[in-house]
Parts: C-alpha cells; structure tokens; sequence
C-alpha cells in the first residue's frame, strides 16, 4: 500500500473533517416529486378548461392521442433519466430510455399534419403557433429551473447530457400540458412551432444547465 | 463507505487508503502519464469527499469510485493539455525568446544611479539643494523656495547651474 502512503496527509485531513451526510433519496423517488408538481399543474388547468376539448380532438384524430400519450412517457422516462444520471456509476445506456417516446411524440405529431382536417377545430395559423411557442417555453423555464433545483445536490459527470434529459422532461411535460387546452386542429405550422419550442428549450438548457450543473459538480455542498 | 455516510471516520480512512489503488488503475486506462497519477488520485479523493452524499449503499462501491475517477481522470489530461498547448518548451523558450533585459543592465543601472547620486554629493551647497528640492523630492518651486528661504529665481538659476554641471561630469566621465 505504498502508493496509499503519498495521499495518507489528505486522507487524515479529509478524515478528520467527516460530518455525517443525508443520503440522496433514489433517483425515482426524486423524479416522482417532479413529476407531482407537473401533475398538481394539469389539474389546475383541468379545473379550469375542462377536458371536452382534448376528448372531442383525441376522438376525431386518434393519433393526437397518441402524440399525447408520447409526450407524456416521455416527460416520465426523461426526468428519471435526469435524475439517474446526475447519481456516478450510472451506465449512460440510461439516455436512450426517453427516445422510444419522444419519437413516437414526434411522429404521430407529424402524423396530424397529414391527416383530414378535424371539423369544427379552427387550423393553426402563424399567430395561434406563436401561443404555442409561448406557452412550452414559458412552462418549461420553470420546470427546468425546478429540476435543476432538484438536482443541485446531486453530481452529474456528464453536465451537458443530464442538461439536455432536463430540457427534453420540461418540453415534453410542457407539451402535456398544452394539450389540455389546446383549441386547434394539428397543422404544419403548429408542428414546425412545436419543435422549434422544444429545441429552444433543449438547447438552452444544454447551454445554462450544463454550466450550472458542472457547477454543482464542482463545488457540490458538504452539509448533508 | 455506509459507515462514513454516518460520520464513522476510521471506517472512512480505511476505505479511502483501499480505493488508492483502484483510482490509479482507473487513471491508467484512461492514459493518464504516470507522473501525474497522484494528481488524479488527490483530485477524486477531494471529489469522494465532497460527493459522498450521493453514494447509494445497495449499489457498488467500485462503480461509483471508477465513475468520478474517470471524469476526474479526464478533467486532469484536459488541464495538462491546456498547459502544455500554452507553455512553451524550455530549451525552445531560451533560444528563441532571450530576456530583453540580461543581468549586466540592470548592474550598469545600479552603477549610473550611483555614479549621479555621487555626482549630486559633490554639487556646491546651492545647487545640491535645487537638484534636491526640485528634482528629487518633486517639490514645486513655490514649495522649494518657501523651504529653503531663498527665492524662486535663485533656485531657477541654482538648478539650472547644478544640471549644466552634473552632464559635463557624468559626460566627462564616461
């Protein structure tokens, strides 16, 4: 053990200095508690909108139904993704876990475009898909900004793909909850919108959570 | 590494001494030099530390420990990367970029301030005093003259005799 003799200084400081720590609740169990805000937020909007509308156009045109449902898998599987993987010795196999939904998502979004427009849902135009825009981005700062929060006593070795998980949970949960009371037929516009939305939202948090996340990393807090 | 979570510190020495070797092995596969390994090893035990909170107990030790080793390890070969790409090789250095300024300047320097402070000893009183006054300490000549209790004319014409002086001396010298 003579290599351990040239670190037996910072071992003896280190362990002179050991407090007791609150271990970090597992991964799922976090990823639940961010999942229950989303949840609280789409029955206050249920409350408020009712859910005659997404059942009318979920009834026409199944496959928003599916887009729905894709969506919100994806929402699930990319926050547990987030939270697995901000914990070392994860396998990183853990990132591909969200893309089964987020392509079913997207596909059966691509989907409505080409279906027969549903009667007596108005089409997109350029100005209801700025809304759209709107509201994913202004749901998904907080969302994100909450699961950074959550994570900032974890430590993920690999910031920017635990940023981009978050991005894609908070698009997706954000989408979820746009389809509560989204009054319009799926159009290309209102396609185009979304993923833009969704890239803005994955990239900005590529760009600010990575940094703030190796932040975290960095100097993550002692007190337990 | 439960025991530690605790606050046990023997336990907590204990394991941190046997993980030595499993960081190091760990640094080595990911082409860390061997000169540098200790640096890797200093840098994970730093970051086990600051991170133990999120060691789960039903899960390995070991995979935990090689996770934050690699990022460590990585980390460690970036800031050695960067600091070779910017520091120039020595040999390179002394060839090609010799000091402006070599140590026979600066004794020259010292060799002429103490040839004018000589020179300055050596000024009949008047003049010394201008020299001194206006020169040295940077006093205006109001302040000089108020000082010394001769008037500003005088000391005009005293420094100016005390300069004429000084450069025929030094320039006679040399």
């Amino acid at each position: 053990m003579s290599e351990a003799a040239h670190h037996e200084a910072l071992i003896d400081a280190l362990g002179a200095e050991l407090t007791p720590v609150r271990r970090l609740p597992p991964p799922w169990r976090r990823a639940l508690g961010w999942l229950l805000v989303v949840v609280v937020t789409a029955a206050v909007l249920l409350v408020r909108h009712g859910a005659t509308t997404m059942m009318h156009r979920w009834e026409v045109a199944p496959d928003l139904g599916v887009a729905a449902a894709g969506a919100v898998i994806t929402a699930i599987t990319a926050a547990l993704t987030s939270f697995v993987l901000a914990v070392p010795g994860r396998t990183l196999k853990w990132a591909w876990l969200p893309v089964p939904s987020a392509l079913v998502w997207i596909a059966a979004s691509g989907m409505g475009c080409l279906r027969a427009h549903i009667p007596g849902m108005p089409v997109m135009n350029i100005h209801g898909a700025d809304d759209c825009l709107i509201f994913i981005i202004s749901f998904s700062v907080p969302l994100s900004a909450l699961m950074i929060w959550l994570l900032r006593r974890a430590c993920p070795l690999h910031p920017a793909l635990t940023a981009i998980m978050v991005g894609l949970a908070s698009a997706a949960a954000s989408a979820s909850l746009l389809e509560i009371f989204h009054n319009f037929d799926a159009s290309a516009s209102d396609l185009l919108m979304h993923l833009l939305a969704i890239a803005i939202v994955i990239g900005a948090n590529s760009l600010m959570g990575g940094r703030l996340l190796s932040r975290a990393f960095v100097s993550a807090p002692r007190r337990g | 590494m439960a025991a530690a979570q605790a606050g046990d510190q023997r336990a907590y020495a204990r394991l941190l001494t046997a993980s030595v070797a499993l960081i190091r092995s760990v640094a080595r596969r990911q082409g860390v030099p061997v000169d540098t390994l200790d640096d890797v090893v200093q840098e994970t035990l730093l970051t086990v530390h600051r991170v133990r909170h999120t060691f789960d107990p039903t899960r390995s030790y070991d995979a935990w420990l090689s996770a934050i080793a690699a990022r460590r390890a990585i980390d460690v070969l970036r800031s050695h990367g960067r600091r070779e790409h910017r520091e120039v090789h020595d040999e390179w250095a002394f060839d090609t970029h010799p000091d402006r300024d070599d140590a026979s300047v600066g004794a020259e320097r010292a060799q002429e301030a103490r040839r004018l402070r000589d020179a300055i000893r050596t000024l009949p009183p008047g003049q010394r005093e201008a020299v001194e006054q206006l020169g040295l300490k940077e006093q205006s000549l109001a302040e000089a003259a108020q000082h010394t209790g001769r008037n500003t004319g005088a000391l005009k014409v005293n420094l100016h005799r005390a300069l004429k002086t000084l450069r025929d001396r030094l320039h006679g010298e040399s």
